[in-house]
């Protein structure tokens, strides 16, 4: 029997209280491209970091080529050549492509300088290699999210890379670029470089992968081949259950009655003079490609970016906001974009994030908050919105990222707001928790809450909204109710060909 | 990072209430370094028995009280993501406000109120300059440093301020129970300070805001104005101890503060405050305070050179923050 490339035998991990994983077993070949799919917790990204040496595991043991590997560190894996980008990039915002390409793995000339000549012209080859077209000189902050991603992947090459994993490679990614990056894989894939890409997208995931392992609650699950595998035998490997319908239907049509008016918003260097308004109990969608302008509208909206002009009209009357103590005060509440870096306090407390907005709520005339109070609301939205906690006390930081949204959201919807406004509220978390968001989403919008939905999967959009609207260089380009809107006509609207 | 983890049993979570409060009372920052302060005093007492006399321990607390009450003031600039570097001119200046008012014959209660809004508004200034003009805590107080050391000299022409009213000096010179005043003062100060950031809307603010200073400005809190005000407090509270200091010695020096920003600073990141903001806790300030002053004072007991002391000093704030460093790294 000839070795794998990689083998990975029962590996077991415990953390403190959990169950990371209990007898994985994994493998992969030469030039095979293999996709680990998994809710949130199902131990995919631990495994991982075993594999590239950030932990230790437990018990198990993994063959490289057929002997036994014992990765230390993360310096040891990229030796072997196993080579991992994060989903969060590990990029230097400030310097240039090929000096990310190459740091810590410097060029020198032989007086021990550092050799710009050198840099470049391996930078170059690299980028010819993988038929990508980068700017080598300028910072990478000014590159585009899918540019800085091939710098990372033209970093990992630049090592004899045998393996590399990708950790939700597209979520930050436009449709057109997913392409591109597909395209560089099944290069890789010809040269014999094996792939693990993980992903919550299952149509990537069927489209790019020529197998398919599963994980659940730290265990084996399933292992098949991407030709006999469908989205429905996928979801149900990984939640363990037939998933009735995707997405829940609406059981309510919205309101005649117009809730909130925006007129000539304009501000910061993309937003035009934006108009538009939602009704109350309708999901508007807000569709676009990344860098439209979506999320500068928004800020601008809730007053997180000033506004150079504009008026915010709230049942027909003028509102000012300023700041975004203001949109809360006019029960306007905001889901980020990023709920790490904009939606969390990370070291504090479930109890702690969910209250972080209802202060008021929660204190007394002196000031002093009401444990009790606090526990209450906490209490309940850890309840109706299903939150997977050991206690309320338990720190945002070691929660998965399904529940993190959970949380997020519940601070959200501690507002009690009139208009929620949700920015990818299912990015990079799993199939179940994804379904569950959505039909908290409908649920709410039942109850007359209105809702302005971003999401950069058009599928998403479109089975949420009511109507969409379609943004493309800071102006909106389309305002399609659902019934006329598809794939097709929100795309071309999105680049702007409409 | 995100752990991927899933929440076991039902097993782990009725252990988890069972044995958490004792759990978290060891797990506690606060009992390690508690201990760390308990064995430095055994080592000291073994060394240099008169340590542990009456006396010894009388003096000692008085001085470690005066450096923990300005300690408690830049913990809270501290827990938002700041700094104050300007705390030891601020308790020069405000010792001298306070003097001064009372050498020119105003009442000594109006005099300590003088003196302590002068401090307050010494750490408005720097919170306006920091959160509305937006420059960086350590640039503003650094410069506030040599403004309101400036200051002092400009009003006093260098000499310092006698003819202080008899009635404060119990302030710095009295006990209460055996207790110096300013060790009860400085319990006072702290109860007031660990009640604000526990209990009130205001301290969770501060802490939320040394955590992730975007997500809580998104969540509709006004930062700026939290961040002002807890540079508000820390020139009072450097105001408190500048007026302890003026009792203590009968005048107001023109010297007074100077380099106390390096032992505030150091007790409250000894006491496990961090720099990046968001996780401290008064308790800690107040051990970390502690430790400070007991080293001091058992390195002049054990007649180590004066020249010595302060290299030490600076070595034990590198090598609390080497440890805190250290059991960070093994958490994540």
């Amino acid at each position: 029997m000839g070795a794998h490339l990689i083998e990975m035998r029962n590996i077991s991990k415990r953390f403190p209280g959990v169950r990371a994983l209990q007898d994985v077993n994994f493998t992969i070949e030469e030039g095979e491209v293999v996709c680990l799919l998994g809710e949130n917790g199902a131990g995919k990204s631990t495994l991982m970091k075993i594999l590239t040496g950030v932990y230790q595991q437990d018990s198990g043991v993994i063959f490289f080529q057929g002997e036994e590997l014992d990765v230390a560190s993360t310096r040891d894996a990229y030796k072997r050549g196993i080579n991992i980008i994060f989903q969060e990039f590990n990029l230097c915002p400030n310097l240039s492509a090929m000096e990310n390409i190459f740091l810590g793995n410097e060029n020198r000339t032989r007086q021990g300088l550092f050799s710009h000549k050198e840099t470049r012209k391996k930078a170059l080859a690299l980028f010819e290699k993988l038929d990508i077209d980068i700017e080598a000189d300028i910072p990478v902050c000014k590159l585009s999210v899918a540019k800085q991603q091939m710098v990372e992947i033209a970093k990992a090459l630049s090592y004899d890379t045998k393996v590399l994993i990708m950790d939700e490679p597209t979520s930050a990614l436009t449709m057109k670029e997913i392409d591109t990056l597909f395209t560089i894989i099944r290069c890789l894939k010809e040269r014999g470089v094996a792939v693990i890409f993980i992903s919550h997208k299952l149509e990537e995931v069927l489209a790019i992968s020529d197998r398919i392992v599963v994980l659940r609650d730290g265990e084996n699950c399933g292992d098949i081949l991407a030709k006999d595998a469908t989205e429905n035998t996928l979801v149900s490997l990984m939640v363990g259950r037939e998933m009735a319908g995707f997405y829940t239907k609406r059981m309510m049509q919205p309101s005649e009655e117009i809730l909130l008016e925006a007129r000539g918003i304009t501000g910061g260097s993309k937003i035009r003079d934006v108009s538009f308004s939602i009704r109350k109990g309708e999901v508007l969608g807000l569709a676009g490609l990344v860098g439209a302008g979506r999320n500068a509208l928004v800020k601008l909206l809730i007053g997180a970016d000033r506004k150079s002009a504009g008026q915010i009209f709230m049942h027909g009357q003028e509102i000012q906001i300023q700041s975004p103590k203001d949109a809360v005060k006019h029960r306007i509440a905001y889901l980020p974009e990023d709920r790490k870096c904009a939606g969390l306090v990370l070291p504090m407390t479930a109890r702690e994030n969910t209250t972080l907005c209802v202060h008021t709520k929660i204190q007394n005339r002196m000031g002093m908050i009401s444990r009790r109070k606090e526990n209450a609301i906490t209490d309940a939205y850890i309840k109706e919105l299903r939150i997977k906690v050991f206690s309320r006390e338990q720190v945002t930081r070691t929660l998965s990222g399904g529940n993190q949204q959970k949380i997020v959201l519940a601070k959200a919807l501690a507002v009690d707001p009139l208009l929620l406004i949700l920015c990818e509220p299912t990015r990079g978390i799993d199939v179940g928790a994804k379904a569950e968001v959505h039909s908290i989403i409908s649920a709410l919008a039942d109850k007359g809450m209105s809702i302005l939905v971003i999401s950069s999967e058009l599928q998403e959009v479109l089975n949420l909204a009511d109507r969409i609207l379609v943004m493309h260089e800071g102006v909106i380009t389309a305002n399609l109710p659902i019934a006329e809107a598809n794939q097709e006509n929100v795309m071309r609207a999105a680049i702007g060909s409409a | 990072m995100v752990h991927e983890e899933k929440i076991l049993t039902s097993k782990a979570e009725h252990t988890f209430s069972v044995s958490s409060s004792i759990q978290r009372i060891f797990r506690q920052r606060e009992s390690a370094i508690f201990l760390a302060l308990v064995a430095i005093m055994v080592v000291i007492t073994i060394v240099a028995p008169q340590f542990a006399t009456s006396g010894n321990i009388y003096r000692v607390s008085r001085q470690i009280s005066l450096v923990a009450i300005a300690s408690l003031g830049v913990f809270t600039v501290i827990l938002t993501g700041g700094i104050d570097l300007s705390l030891g001119s601020t308790i020069g200046l405000s010792g001298v406000t306070c003097g001064m008012a009372m050498a020119a014959g105003v009442h000594p209660l109006l005099a300590i109120l003088l003196g302590m809004v002068t401090g307050f508004s010494v750490g408005i200034i720097n919170g306006l300059l920091v959160s509305y003009v937006g420059i960086t805590p350590f640039i503003v107080t650094l410069g506030m440093l040599s403004i309101a050391r400036g200051s002092i000299w400009i009003v006093t022409k260098g000499w310092p301020v006698e003819n202080i009213d008899d009635r404060i000096l119990v302030l710095g010179q009295g006990d209460l129970l055996g207790i110096p005043v300013p060790v009860v003062i400085m319990f006072a100060v702290a109860l007031a300070i660990h009640f604000l950031m526990r209990f009130t809307v205001f301290g969770r603010r501060v802490y939320a805001i040394g955590g992730n200073e975007e997500a809580t400005r998104l969540s509709g809190i006004d930062v700026q104005k939290i961040k002002c005000l807890a540079y508000g407090i820390s020139g009072l509270l450097a105001s408190v101890t500048g007026i302890i200091l003026v009792a203590r010695f009968s005048s107001a020096q023109t010297s007074s503060g100077e380099g106390w920003e390096l032992d505030a600073i150091a007790a409250a990141v000894i006491g496990g405050t961090s720099l990046a903001g968001g996780a401290g806790s008064v308790v800690g300030v107040l051990i970390g305070a502690a430790i400070m002053g007991v080293i001091r004072n058992g390195l002049v007991l054990m007649r180590v050179s004066a020249y010595w002391q302060t290299s030490i000093m600076g070595l034990i704030v590198i090598l609390a923050a080497v440890i805190d460093r250290v059991k960070n790294r093994k958490v994540a």
